[in-house]
């Protein structure tokens, strides 16, 4: 049943993703609160279809291990309406939906989902672990579209070309104040998983773990963030070199998420 | 009536060539001195603003070509500025000015400072005696026309001005202008405007800056701000999220390494530069600098063009108003024509029989005060039984013109041609000052 409640949803999120393509090239005021309910609803079957998983396992650590995909889907939703909720900005729904569906659909499509055979998931430290790394995912992701959203904007301000998808847009330091912030919570969640998770590992494989391919991206991805953070914070760094940085990091985060299939410490069977 | 207008305007020359040829409010009246000496020139006006620089003049003969006044008066050095050059003669000279006049033609549609300047530019061309009969009359008309569009059509009264477009750009870019800083430079009416719809936007403290420290201090007060020394600017401008200069400056003030320098002590908060000032007071590259946004007047006029669209019907309106204003114009000058030929017609014939009356006078003898009365009766009923005719048909042929504007030709080729019978001379000079109203035809 969970994948049904999910297939509903994507269904639902595709009249997202569609109204977002829509709104590059216009803007349809009084379709766009109906458009958000349809998305509400979409939001809630996913709800249903994370919580029946749980229900049905009995088991919280196996929402984080075997659905991440749908889970950090569901957070990016979440951070979604919220944005949409203070701004009434649309915006991000051209970056938000797309990875949401490929997410979810990555979870109903896989009809046998990995074999997590390790004692470990059955601690509550492995859900903490991946909850906040997946929160931290969710909200820098956030901010990488930010990033993105600012260049659009502060290019259509400089080259004085207002109409167009830039008339849509926030003003430029709404879409810097959203970026910045989901930073600002992100960067901590990232920070504590990390914490927990190499506190997992020192526990059950020593100091080996440094080896892993996963661990070194997700530690040049932190490093990244905390100098976004730290440029942002002293010198007020944004625009182009905060996309940079962002970009890198995004990048670093997105390899991090592939590494699971190449990680040795992450393929949890040992 | 042989009016020329040439000039350049926001739609024909880049802002590059305007402020090359915009005139200072100092050197205006030399200007106007200086173009009335031009050969052929009997009345010269020159309206220089921001977004345009144009020469009004009249001559009795041809239309007089006062290019060469932009060569000598600019120091083009044959620089080619011709492509940005529009030229119009009489109607659309005419029509010309009453659309700048009444704010048609400006980058702004509708917006109010234009009249204003026309005004001004009024006052100095007949301060230095510039302007002083038709052209005189003409001016007149356009401020009425001008006041004409104003209160029938809604272009003025909802006016997109600069001022309007300033605000929602700082809004594009802070979002709310809650407590962001305002950075007047220069103490203009115009920046004077714009501050004031960016407080009433919920804007902070407006700073103001002026070579006159007087003139920033009173500015200053109307807004609450503070006044700020315009040596300090470079230390002080940082504080400043919106500028709006417009100083007089041959030079820019800001150039990039200002604008880097802010960016920097602002901790790369963005910066917005609203640039009123021809010639620009803000280098071209600043806007390159990462954080600060630059809006010259022509940029400020492509976003106000979206807004224009909305008021295509007001502005069409207000164009039929132009377009009848113009002929009514047309026709009184028509009438005012065939006045000074009557009166010297008149005249003409008074002397004939002044002269007949003195060359007969010694073969007449003494006459009784009766007999020179009948005397005088007899001449001149004579010379108005002889003058009735022509006289008539000319008075006819103005009022045909009202009625039938395919007339105005024809009366003109009447009046030459009782010119030509009588050998009546053009008084063009000295008469016209006494002609500009109609008398009762």
């Amino acid at each position: 049943m969970p994948h049904f409640w999910l297939t509903i949803a994507i269904v639902l999120y595709a009249c997202g993703l569609a109204y977002s393509l829509f709104t590059l090239y216009g803007r349809r005021e009084k379709l766009e609160p109906l458009v958000i309910a349809v998305v509400r609803v979409g939001a809630l079957f996913h709800f249903v279809s994370l919580a029946e998983s749980v229900w049905t396992s009995r088991q919280i650590s196996l929402l984080t291990t075997q659905r991440t995909e749908s889970l950090l889907a569901f957070l990016l939703m979440v951070l979604f309406f919220f944005t949409y909720w203070r701004l009434r900005s649309f915006s991000h729904g051209i970056f938000v939906f797309p990875l949401v569906i490929v997410l979810t659909l990555f979870t109903a499509l896989e009809q046998r989902p990995l074999e997590f055979s390790s004692p470990l998931l059955r601690s509550g430290w492995i859900f903490t672990h991946i909850a906040l790394i997946l929160a931290g995912y969710a909200a820098l992701f956030f901010s990488f579209s930010s990033s993105i959203l600012y260049l659009v904007q502060e290019r259509s301000l400089k080259t004085r070309s207002l109409g167009g998808i830039a008339s849509r847009l926030p003003a430029l330091q709404v879409i810097d104040d959203i970026g910045f912030r989901s930073l600002l919570i992100g960067f901590p969640f990232m920070t504590f998983g990390l914490i927990a998770g190499s506190l997992i590992a020192e526990a059950s494989y020593g100091a080996l773990f440094f080896r892993d391919p996963k661990i070194v991206l997700s530690i040049i991805m932190w490093a990244v963030y905390m100098i976004l953070l730290f440029t942002r914070w002293t010198a007020g760094w944004r625009g182009r070199r905060a996309a940079v940085l962002s970009t890198v990091a995004f990048l670093a985060a997105t390899l991090a998420w592939a590494a699971n299939y190449i990680s040795a410490v992450h393929r949890f069977t040992t | 009536m042989n009016y020329s207008l040439l000039g350049v305007n926001h739609k024909t020359a880049p802002v590059e060539v305007r402020e090359r040829l915009a005139i200072p409010e100092s050197r205006l009246p030399d200007a106007m001195r200086l173009l009335l000496h031009t050969p052929g020139v009997t009345e010269a006006i020159i309206f220089s603003t921001c977004n345009r620089v144009e020469l009004l003049v009249r001559s009795p003969q041809q239309p007089a070509d006062v290019r060469p006044f932009l060569q000598t008066f600019f120091g083009l050095n044959g620089t080619d500025i011709s492509p940005h050059l529009y030229e119009y003669r009489n109607r659309d000279a005419i029509r010309h000015l009453f659309r700048v006049a009444s704010s048609l033609d400006s980058m702004v549609v509708g917006e109010s400072q234009i009249l204003g300047q026309v005004k001004e530019a009024y006052a100095i061309a007949r301060g230095v005696g510039a302007v002083h009969s038709q052209l005189d009359h003409l001016m007149t008309r356009a401020f009425a026309v001008a006041k004409r569009v104003r209160s029938e059509t809604s272009v003025g009264s909802s006016a997109v001005s600069v001022a309007s477009v300033a605000v929602e750009l700082a809004k594009k870019i802070f979002g709310s202008l809650d407590g962001k800083n305002v950075y007047l430079v220069g103490a203009g009416k115009m920046s004077e405007l714009a501050a004031r719809h960016l407080m009433a936007h919920g804007a902070g403290t407006i700073f103001v800056a002026n070579r006159t420290h007087d003139r920033a201090i009173a500015l200053a007060q109307k807004f609450n701000g503070r006044a700020m020394l315009f040596e300090g600017l470079y230390e002080t401008a940082a504080e400043a999220d919106i500028i709006i200069s417009s100083t007089g400056s041959p030079l820019p003030i800001f150039r990039r390494e200002h604008g880097e320098l802010f960016l920097n002590r602002r901790k790369n908060r963005p910066m917005f530069f609203i640039d009123i000032a021809v010639p620009r007071d803000v280098a071209a590259d600043m806007n390159k600098v990462e954080g600060i946004f630059v809006y010259d007047i022509d940029d400020l006029q492509a976003v106000a063009a979206g807004h224009i669209s909305a008021r295509r019907d007001e502005a069409a309106r207000a164009e039929a108003i132009i377009e009848a204003e113009v002929l009514r114009f047309e026709d009184r000058v028509h009438t005012l024509q065939v006045v000074p030929v009557i009166v010297s017609l008149q005249d003409h014939f008074e002397q004939i029989r002044q002269a007949e009356i003195d060359k007969v006078r010694g073969r007449l003898g003494s006459l009784t005060a009766d007999q020179q009365l009948a005397v005088d009766a007899l001449t001149k009923g004579i010379v108005n039984k002889v003058l009735h005719t022509p006289i008539t048909a000319l008075k006819t042929a103005a009022r045909d013109v009202h009625s039938d504007r395919a007339k105005a030709g024809e009366a003109g080729t009447l009046i030459e041609l009782v010119r030509r019978i009588f050998n009546l001379q053009k008084e063009d000079s000295h008469r016209q000052s006494g002609d500009d109203e109609p008398q009762s035809q």
